[in-house]
């Protein structure tokens, strides 16, 4: 199969622009005779739902949540970038493009990257409008931070929950559309196969989950913006509900499955505590800007940590290896995301872990606070001050920038961070990898288009910080509303197809099927256990370092607890009910085949790029090697039960040149 | 640590419920929800039927999580969801009560999962700037004091979970009308349509069902994002210039 990135000719920053003036429009008394069905309700979703039906075409919306208010966007923290220069510091939509190609280790397509940075400006004045209340400065202006990976401020924020706020604008445009007849919302409602019509995606089936009902919906085309699969480790930042199984269909069908071993570990999650937890949660990147990380240098001391006979501040200043400041001199502990994880690892390998599990770093504020005390004492006109009088001074600004994030740490832990320091461990953040698409957004399946996290198209092999608010928004309010025109303009001589169609009647035969097969199974074990060994494979084997051997034995694993799964899984109650246990064994199948092409994707990969480390491939100082002469590409999966093939669209840099990322 | 749990089991909305009692080991690091999840793990070990509950991002912003925890939503601690609730404020031996958010605008789908929808078409009413993608002029065209924007921010906090309409004697939601109201009222662009807005999504308010305001406060108090009382008041002196002053 031949892959084509349809992307147009011309000069970088004039390919957007010229191929918008130029493509085929659909005019507004056909999008009143045209329909089209979007999956998911996050910052994608309901920004291409809202603006699609501004635009006249009638949309079909469905969520697996209770609201669409309630998609997993919202739990997003820092910010959002932008290329508005606002703080004259140099930014520019070139510097975007550029910080976001490198960030992405040379992973990701020129053209889609620079329309992102392109129309990152246009997300702000739009969000502004619709009333988020970002963080203004004194004069009333926006304010903007920094973040890893980049040297200008042009992140915008709404304190420390940007998501929520990005989500609620696009989630009240969309409510907007229901009021006005142009949106058909239909919540609780979860995709469990896609449609295809003459080779061109028509419809899906839905299971109701509140009654169990399935239902058949057509249209004219089928738009995912379902997120990211970073659950099939189990334990994940990610909310518990997120999951693969609308993108999976669709690769059932015959999309592309792209760079699925591209995975995002945040360094800085508070660890894991015991065998039950069920989540992880995530301490802001920008921690990382007062914070330094650290673990003992003596194996004694991490000893007596463990067991409880010491703390963190214990241990004297000489006998702390502050690994980030000594491996990285130049960036420190704002080295980017990829690179900070890694150190972390090796770290705990080595066996300097510190806490019971062995799996966790300090991170500690103690220098901050005396720093910025003394700053504080300063200003004041204290010259002699007490050591208890700078620490207390100190307190208080970092109470003033990081307050709610050290009010999350002590409520997860019941430790307090202002007087020890705090312990935290990597964890799974974000997929980079998803569903393949072209410019258009469209996958290899016509009429099927995915946007947000859910595609793999903008972030390469490691996403920077802020980066994924921008994404999201930017594909559904800037992006698709022109692209989909491409496809639809030819379709407005079709009718929306009939859902009698023998199409509609063997896919939703196929749903029932798979449902009556769990149901009638009744096994010995439940799902999340199964999930919970999946994770755990997936960890161990395809998680921050991977090497051939380990992922051999994991892709063996995964294919014995798969035939396990559908010998002993337990799932109770029947279909016509709200039955979570039936919703968690659809999601954990298809987790665990993903997990099987993240794995193969790793072999193929011989590698080391952004998140994605193969020891095999590795410089003498332990730093990644990239291997551009042979792995400039995308490895496009397709999915087979037996073996699963690739698909390979070559990257092609005209503007930027290929260079080995150095944070020493 | 071990405990007892009484927790409510109701097949669907129309069927009959009750309480049901449960023993569960857990351990004082575990959140609640884990805690039931252990329950649950349980239960299905020995092939009964799981406790149903509404969850998802289990960091305290998604607004799924709607637990009734001895009397109290979101459980004892202030300014904290179920899901940020952890078991060292529990202690062994003790019984702990489960119950739904209770509220006639609130149907039960099953034993502690609830119909939250009607806030949704609360929001479709008017809780919006009407503004299309593309239409909008430069962010810093309008600046907006530094305080006015985070007074917007602090009633935009608003995780729409419900259980002020589950604390409130009379099944109110005026604590998250308001809050809505507010968010955009404050903000120049929510402004152009101020009185439409809170005249429609009060209105809506009153016909879904829930109930009105009599001050008792609970609303704020169980507040997991701690909005606060004075949107209710704000919201109340709008609705009242908006009629009189209807056109």
């Amino acid at each position: 199969m031949k892959l084509h990135s349809n992307v147009p000719e011309g000069p970088l920053a004039e390919k957007w622009t010229e191929y918008k003036s130029k493509m085929n429009l659909v005019a507004p008394n056909n999008k009143r005779r045209i329909s089209v069905i979007v999956v998911g309700t996050g910052l994608a979703g309901a920004s291409a739902a809202s603006t699609l039906a501004e635009l006249g075409y009638n949309v079909k919306c469905y969520t697996f949540h209770d609201s669409p208010r309630r998609a997993h966007s919202i739990a997003a923290q820092g910010g959002i970038n932008a290329a508005k220069n606002y703080q004259n510091d140099g930014d520019s939509v070139y510097r975007l493009f550029y910080d976001t190609i490198k960030g992405g280790d040379y992973r990701s397509r020129e053209a889609n990257v620079h329309r992102l940075a392109e129309v990152s400006t246009d997300i702000i004045d739009q969000c502004v409008a619709q009333g988020v209340p970002f963080a203004r400065e004194y004069g009333g202006l926006l304010a903007n931070r920094s973040f890893g990976g980049v040297q200008v401020s042009r992140t915008f924020y709404a304190r420390g929950q940007t998501g929520q706020q990005l989500l609620i604008g696009a989630y009240q445009a969309l409510e907007r559309q229901i009021s006005l007849g142009k949106v058909e919302m239909y919540n609780r409602h979860e995709m469990l196969d896609l449609v295809l019509v003459d080779g061109k995606a028509r419809g899906i089936i839905t299971r109701n989950l509140i009654n169990g009902e399935i239902e058949r919906h057509s249209a004219h085309c089928v738009v995912l913006a379902t997120g990211g699969y970073g659950n099939v480790f189990y334990l994940s930042t990610n909310a518990m509900g997120s999951n693969v199984t609308a993108a999976w269909k669709a690769v059932k069908k015959g999309a592309l499955m792209a760079n699925p071993c591209f995975t995002q570990i945040h360094p800085t999650c508070i660890p894991v505590s015991g065998n039950y937890q069920s989540k992880l949660t995530l301490m802001s990147e920008s921690l990382r800007n007062d914070g330094r990380v650290w673990v003992p240098k003596k194996l004694e001391d991490v000893k007596a940590i463990r067991e409880g006979k010491k703390t963190g501040n214990d241990i004297p200043e000489v006998d702390r290896d502050y690994y980030l400041e000594r491996r990285y001199p130049a960036f420190g502990n704002l080295v980017p995301r990829d690179v900070a994880s890694r150190a972390a690892k090796t770290a705990c390998d080595e066996g300097y872990g510190v806490n019971k599990t062995g799996l966790a770093v300090y991170l500690d504020f103690s220098s901050a606070i005396i720093r910025y005390g003394k700053t504080e004492a300063h200003s004041l006109g204290l010259h002699n001050p007490s050591e208890a009088k700078i620490k207390e001074l100190g307190t208080k600004v970092v109470e003033a920038k990081y307050g709610n994030l050290f009010e999350m740490y002590e409520k997860i832990t019941g430790e307090n961070p202002y007087k020890l320091p705090m312990k935290i461990y990597p964890a799974v953040h974000y997929t980079m990898g998803g569903v393949w698409v072209d410019y258009n957004l469209q996958t290899n399946v016509p009429g099927l288009f995915s946007l947000g996290e859910s595609n793999f198209s903008d972030h390469g092999a490691n996403r920077l910080g802020a980066s994924a608010l921008m994404q999201g928004l930017a594909d559904g309010y800037f992006v698709i509303p022109y692209t989909i025109g491409q496809f639809l303009s030819g379709e407005i001589r079709n009718d929306v197809p009939s859902t009698d169609l023998p199409a509609f009647a063997e896919a939703e035969k196929n749903v029932r099927d798979r449902i009556n097969k769990f149901l009638s199974m009744k096994g010995g074990q439940s799902v999340e256990s199964f999930h919970r060994r999946l994770g755990k494979i997936m960890w161990e084997y395809c998680g921050m370092s991977r090497n051939a051997e380990g992922l051999k034995k994991g892709r063996q694993m995964i294919r014995e607890l798969r035939d396990e799964f559908y010998r002993d899984v337990f799932v109770p109650g029947t279909n016509e009910e709200y039955n979570p246990e039936l919703e968690k064994a659809n999601r954990v199948a298809d987790f665990l085949e993903l997990g099987e092409v993240m794995i193969l994707d790793a072999l193929d990969r011989e590698e080391s790029c952004g998140g994605h480390f193969r020891e095999e491939y590795q410089t003498e100082e332990g730093e990644a090697l990239r291997r551009d002469d042979v792995f400039t590409y995308v490895a496009a999966w397709e999915w087979d039960d037996e073996e699963p093939k690739v698909h390979k669209e070559e990257l092609v840099y005209e503007n930027v040149e290929l260079k080995t990322r150095s944070y020493k | 640590m071990k405990l007892k749990l009484k927790i409510w089991k109701q097949k669907n909305q129309t069927a009959e419920g009750k309480f049901h009692d449960y023993n569960v080991e857990a351990d004082e690091h575990m959140s609640f929800l884990e805690m039931l999840d252990v329950l649950n793990e349980g239960l299905l070990e020995n092939q009964q039927e799981p406790v149903a509950f509404d969850h998802d991002c289990r960091e305290g912003i998604c607004g799924t999580c709607s637990l009734v925890i001895n009397g109290r939503p979101h459980g004892p601690m202030q300014g904290t969801t179920a899901c940020q609730l952890h078991m060292r404020h529990f202690k062994d031996g003790d019984t702990i009560t489960i119950e739904p958010w209770r509220a006639n605008a609130f149907p039960i789908v099953k034993d502690l999962v609830t119909d939250r929808s009607a806030f949704d078409r609360i929001i479709q009413s008017g809780g919006f700037v009407s503004v299309n993608t593309g239409q909008a002029m430069d962010g810093n065209a309008i600046p907006i004091e530094k305080d006015v924007a985070g007074e917007a921010f602090e009633a935009a906090t608003c995780i729409g979970c419900g259980a002020c309409v589950a604390a409130c004697p009379n099944g109110s939601a005026m604590l998250f009308t308001s809050a809505k109201i507010n968010h955009l009222d404050l903000l120049p662009q929510g402004k152009v349509e101020s009185s439409k807005r809170v005249v429609k999504m009060v209105e809506k308010m009153d016909e879904e069902g829930f109930g009105n305001c009599s001050n008792v406060g609970a609303c704020h108090v169980e507040c997991p994002k701690e909005i606060k009382l004075e949107n209710i008041a704000r919201m109340n002196r709008k609705y009242f210039a908006a009629k009189l002053s209807a056109k």
